[in-house]
């Protein structure tokens, strides 16, 4: 492969948006070619600049408060003007009403079978948020494994994985003591971006393996499984598929 | 919220003051509710940007109808898309500063495809759905707008490395 053909590629290449043979080829022909190599670490550079550095602007909660009211203003207004018209209308919008206030605010949606893991799931979300709440998300703020690892020893009698994934691009924060359903759980803080994740952990001597599984509440992902007697769950507002990566490359280590 | 704040970070670049930015997002989240009927499943946040994308331009048109704009064309070939040897790019963490300043400096079409894919980690596929452009265009236009920005900040203030 020659630079003319690997240039308007490198991009895509970085994003990881090529095909794996092509993907390849790129990466043969960077390795033997220091114009390239520079040209993507420009790229990488200048992507992670981009996305640790640059400001992100959330939406103030003034902004949050008015979009409610607004929704919720437009929702009586068109149930008063179907009402009327054609009952299981109302129904219908007020159905779609719940779905876009979950999409958009993040407003909680009815579930309709509670099981146990339903009730942590909903205290797990919670922590996550009251974590994200000014001063509360570390106890101890170190992205130094070291640092972080011997706190908890002295903390919990068990051992939470901490591993600094900067290079992967999910730097480690800190972490947090917690009490979730009773317990003293360990609270591992990375970041992906300006996404904030919240790794807990708990002991639950005896119980059995368990399958990666995925789920959404309030609008926050969430991942979950039990390995070696350890429970675990991720929780963040970042994307289902980067969560699960992350959770993945949890699982690989711990 | 985590969608409201994808909503609003997209219409805060666009629109590059809070006021028109929160008007924006207001207007997108109702008339997201007017039309839902439109939503087909899928991610909601490819969803509410779209919308929200749609409201920022429909602002900004309004806002220079009168004005003659030059339309930029991604497929026209340009000096920067060929440097046999870049510079090697120098960047300091901590001037998040100049790295919005530069951003602002940028067309919108490549300002949002880099708050898409940087801060909000959108796939290729994911901003082809929300700008409605085919994936070939993304990828090009993307490696156009990451070359921009590092032409921006090797000639700002931090030039010297």
């Amino acid at each position: 492969m020659t630079c003319e053909e690997a240039r308007p590629l490198l991009d895509a290449y970085i994003d990881g948006e090529l095909e794996l043979m092509l993907s390849f080829d790129i990466e043969r022909h960077v390795r033997g070619c220091a114009a390239c190599a520079r040209a993507v670490g420009n790229i990488r550079a200048l992507s992670g600049e981009l996305s640790a550095g640059a400001a992100y602007y959330s939406a103030p909660p003034a902004l949050a408060a008015r979009v409610r009211a607004a929704i919720r203003n437009e929702q009586r207004a068109q149930g008063r003007a179907l009402l009327p018209l054609v009952r299981f209308n109302v129904r219908w919008v007020a159905g779609a009403a719940a779905l876009l206030m979950a999409a958009i605010v993040g407003s909680a949606v009815l579930v309709p079978r509670p099981s146990p893991d339903d009730a942590i799931a909903r205290a797990v979300v919670a922590d996550h948020v009251r974590s994200l709440m000014e001063n509360h998300l570390t106890d101890v703020l170190s992205s130094d494994q070291h640092t972080v690892k011997p706190w908890f020893d002295g903390r919990v009698d068990f051992a939470p994985p901490v591993e600094d994934f900067a290079a992967r691009g999910f730097p480690l924060v800190g972490g947090r003591l917690d009490y979730l359903s009773d317990r003293a759980v360990a609270a591992v803080i990375y970041r992906r971006r300006k996404h904030v994740i919240n790794l807990f952990v708990w002991p639950t001597p005896g119980a059995r393996d368990t399958a990666m599984t995925t789920g959404v509440r309030q609008g926050y992902n969430l991942v979950h499984w039990t390995r070696a007697g350890l429970t675990y769950w991720v929780v963040s507002n970042l994307n289902g598929a980067e969560l699960r990566e992350f959770s993945e490359m949890v699982l690989a280590r711990g | 919220m985590p969608h409201l704040d994808a909503a609003y970070n997209l219409a805060r670049y666009l629109m590059r003051n809070d006021y028109d930015a929160d008007d924006a997002v207001q207007d997108a989240c109702l008339r997201a509710l007017r039309y839902f009927g439109g939503f087909r499943g899928g991610d909601g946040r490819v969803w509410l940007l779209k919308i929200v994308r749609n409201a920022c331009y429909t602002r900004l048109r309004r806002g220079r109808s009168r004005e003659l704009e030059a339309e930029f064309d991604d497929e026209l070939s340009s000096p920067d898309a060929e440097v046999a040897n870049p510079e090697t790019l120098v960047l300091r963490s901590a001037d998040a500063g100049a790295l919005t300043r530069a951003l602002d400096q940028l067309p919108e079409e490549f300002r949002e495809i880099l708050v898409m894919r940087e801060m909000e980690g959108l796939s290729y596929k994911e901003i082809a759905d929300v700008t409605t452009l085919p994936i070939g265009t993304v990828m090009s236009r993307l490696a156009r707008a990451r070359k921009r920005m590092q032409r921006l900040l090797l000639a700002g203030p931090a030039k010297e490395s």
